[in-house]
């Protein structure tokens, strides 16, 4: 993580002014800080100021100008989608009321209740938003590690690292070997890289047709599994091939200089390389002494409240909560009861039982979209799934073109509630 | 004719449960539905032999097939919606269009009021069956199923919405319903009458529309959050 970014928004004098001690002292709005304006922290953050009116004072940190959602990255792989509508900026989420800090949280003093940013400023909170997504585990994938990732991409941010992956796989030689390393469970995106593989998969179809696809995989089954390895068979037949656990799938090395990939001893010689690490909450949350053996931060399934620390809720990726999976669409879920539970205890407002969703898309090959969703509450010790749904296989291409129609309706709808 | 009719006028022993296998259910009587088609659907609809499609399809068949099937007749991109996703006009859904096709269709462009008299649907629909062939496969034929779930009480559709509750629950919503009504891919629902709102997620609820993430959204709200809903929703189109 590179600290030494620090920069304010075009709101700068008002952020400033209300980071600056004396501005603080004698105030009496109760103060929210949202570390991370991703799907989970960009929306609290918008919720709690929407729907206080001005009378909590909230403030996101959040080190990027411009957030580019993994949502629909795949799309851009695949040629449906343009990289700039990836991109969303903060204005509108300063225009409704927060206070936006383009700087990295550095470190949380939980007994002083204040955040750190890289600049040296300290941030004081009576409730404090913990949503930084994910890091990757070092060394689940022995031989690769953060410096590779020009050679051997992740693209698991979304961003720059998904332009690379992109322009690797147009400039690959003719009839080349794209392989891609996936991670174990738990991961962000449960259905990304099988998304993924449809996505170079349509783009090789039209390229460079002779080229395959390699799937290292160390999980015994994947989401949308039945799903995904029809429609390999029907769009791109013999492009691709998954190795799992039984052939080695979960026993692999990359030398990323001599780009090979060494699976259970074998060694294969690559074009391409997409390395999807091992996963565990975005350090600042373990810097705040609010992780797991496992390095996730667990939280009560009522209301996302870190187990660790009463003032401290943690959102997304990051949280681990039970049966919701690591999605957009969950964190964005959650994050919408944090900003009831958060805004009844600070102003006295209606704080209403907590409900939460989730849906993901998928897209297999033009016009055939798939989805799996579910509803969940609040369990005992976790949240658990109450309902849930999927695709079936064999669905007509009326079904399927619509099913990808409704999941552009869910990204525009998605991006105008958290940025829009 | 009336013998004619009345062959068709059962239900197949093949989908009722056992216990009342032995008799053959009746839906209603098909000579008085003949009346009722005459004098509610036959502006619109022609049905029986050279029946052609006029203001709205023609009916020949109708039971077991998928919504908006015909492909000559130039249905409403609502009802298209509804056969993408599988709906088929078994009996229960045809009795629910019926009484009220906004509540099974919100955008249909059937402009007909609905029929709210149970029985004289009833006698229409076993009227309709006479001209389907396939009368075994309506799946849904025991008499039970032919409830009037989209026939709220009029309690249901009284309930004043509680509408801070409803701004909370929406935001369950506002992940593919935009807030601002645009809609592309999913349909807005914001600004919309509370009665057609309700009904249409009862319809969801009750299964009566096919689509499994509305269903699955729509089966943990009961009545007054429906009512909230709606409210909610009415209050931010007028904003
Ligand atoms: C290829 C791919 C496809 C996907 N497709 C879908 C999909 O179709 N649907 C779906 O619902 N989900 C999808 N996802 C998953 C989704 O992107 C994530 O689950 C979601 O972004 C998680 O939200 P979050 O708020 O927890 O983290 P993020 O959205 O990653 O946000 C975290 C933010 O925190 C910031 N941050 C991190 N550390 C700090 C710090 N120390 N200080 C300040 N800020 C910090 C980061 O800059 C970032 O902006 C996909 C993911 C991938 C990789
Ligand atoms: C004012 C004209 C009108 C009247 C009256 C009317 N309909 Fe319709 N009907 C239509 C139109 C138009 C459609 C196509 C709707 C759409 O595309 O949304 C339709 C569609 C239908 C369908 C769906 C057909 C299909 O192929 O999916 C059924 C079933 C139906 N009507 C039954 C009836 C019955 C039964 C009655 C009498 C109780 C009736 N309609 C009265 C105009 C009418
Ligand atoms: C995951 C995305 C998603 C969520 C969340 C969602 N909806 Fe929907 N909604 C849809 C889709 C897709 C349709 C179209 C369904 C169909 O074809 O019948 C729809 C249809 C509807 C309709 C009928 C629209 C019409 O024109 O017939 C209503 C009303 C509705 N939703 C209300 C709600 C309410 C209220 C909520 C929140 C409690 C909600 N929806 C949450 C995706 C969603």
């Amino acid at each position: 993580m590179k600290l030494n970014r620090r920069s304010f928004l075009g709101t700068a004098t008002l952020a400033t002014a209300a980071l600056s001690a004396p501005a603080l002292m004698g105030q009496t709005r109760p103060r929210v800080v949202v570390i991370g304006g991703g799907s989970g922290g960009g929306t609290a953050a918008r919720y709690i100021a929407k729907d206080s009116d001005g009378a909590v004072d909230v403030t996101l940190i959040e080190p990027s100008r411009r957030y580019y959602t993994c949502y629909f990255s795949n799309l851009y792989l695949g040629g449906f989608w343009e990289y700039d509508a990836l991109g969303h900026d903060y204005g509108n989420i300063a225009r409704t009321g927060v206070n936006v800090v383009h700087d990295w949280a550095v470190g949380v003093d939980r007994d002083a209740q204040t955040v750190a940013l890289a600049s040296g400023e300290r941030v004081p909170y009576d409730r404090l938003v913990v949503a930084p997504g994910i890091d990757f585990v070092e060394g689940s994938v022995p031989g690769w590690d953060v410096s590779q990732q020009s050679l051997m991409p992740h693209a698991y941010k979304s961003g720059t690292q998904v332009q690379l992956l992109k322009h690797q796989i147009e400039t690959m030689r003719e009839g080349g070997l794209f392989v891609m390393v996936a991670p174990p469970n738990p991961y962000r995106c449960p259905p990304g890289p099988g998304e993924r593989v449809s996505m170079v998969a349509h783009m090789l179809a039209q390229s460079n047709p002779s080229a395959k696809i390699l799937v290292v995989d160390p999980k015994e089954t994947y989401s949308k599994q039945a799903l995904f390895e029809e429609g390999w068979e029907r769009h791109y037949p013999g492009m691709v091939t998954r190795i799992g656990p039984d052939f080695g799938g979960e026993n692999v090395e990359v030398r990323p200089e001599e780009m090979e990939v060494v699976i259970d001893g074998m060694v294969e010689k690559a074009d391409v390389v997409n390395v999807i690490p091992a996963q565990k909450a975005g350090k600042i949350a373990e810097l705040a002494g609010l992780t797991n053996d496992a390095g996730w931060a667990p939280v009560k399934p009522g209301d996302m409240r870190s187990t660790m620390d009463e003032n401290i809720f943690v959102l997304g990726d990051a949280s681990h909560q039970g049966a919701m999976p690591k999605s957009g669409f969950s964190a964005n879920s959650q994050a919408k009861v944090v900003a009831n539970v958060i805004r009844g205890e600070l102003t006295g407002s209606r704080i209403f039982p907590a409900r939460y969703s989730n849906t993901c898309w998928s897209l297999i090959a033009t016009d055939d979209g798939v989805k799996v969703g579910a509803t969940y509450e609040p369990g005992a010790e976790q949240i658990e799934s109450v309902t849930s749904f999927i695709s079936q296989t064999g669905e007509d291409a009326d079904l399927r073109r619509q099913t990808y129609e409704e999941s552009i309706g869910w990204y525009n709808g998605i991006v105008a509630d958290i940025f829009g | 004719m009336r013998a004619f009719l009345q062959r068709f006028l059962f239900i197949g022993a093949l989908v009722v449960p056992m216990e009342l296998a032995a008799q053959a259910i009746p839906i209603g009587d098909a000579v008085a539905g003949a009346e009722v088609y005459r004098r509610e659907c036959a502006s619109c609809h022609q049905i029986g032999e050279d029946a052609q499609h006029r203001i709205g399809p023609h009916l020949n068949r109708i039971f077991d097939r998928g919504a908006g099937s015909h492909d000559d007749f130039r249905y409403s991109e609502a009802l298209l919606r509804q056969g993408r996703d599988g709906l088929r006009w078994d009996l229960r859904r045809l009795d629910a269009y019926i009484e009220n096709p906004r509540a099974l269709v919100s955008g249909t462009r059937m402009s007909y009021r609905g029929l709210s008299d149970p029985a004289r649907r009833a006698d229409l629909i076993a009227y309709m069956r006479a001209y389907s062939d396939q009368p075994q496969n309506i799946p849904e034929a025991a008499p039970t199923a032919r409830g009037r779930e989209v026939n709220l009480s009029a309690e249901i559709l009284a309930i004043e919405g509680d509408i801070e509750y409803g701004e909370y629950l929406s935001s369950e919503c506002t992940t593919c319903h935009q807030r601002s009504g645009d809609h592309a891919g999913i349909p807005g629902i914001v600004g919309w009458p509370e009665e057609d709102f309700v009904v249409a997620m009862h319809a969801y609820k009750q299964k009566l529309r096919p689509h499994e993430v509305m269903q699955s959204v729509a089966q943990r709200l009961d009545d007054e959050e429906i009512a909230a809903l709606a409210a909610y929703f009415l209050a931010l189109g007028r904003e």
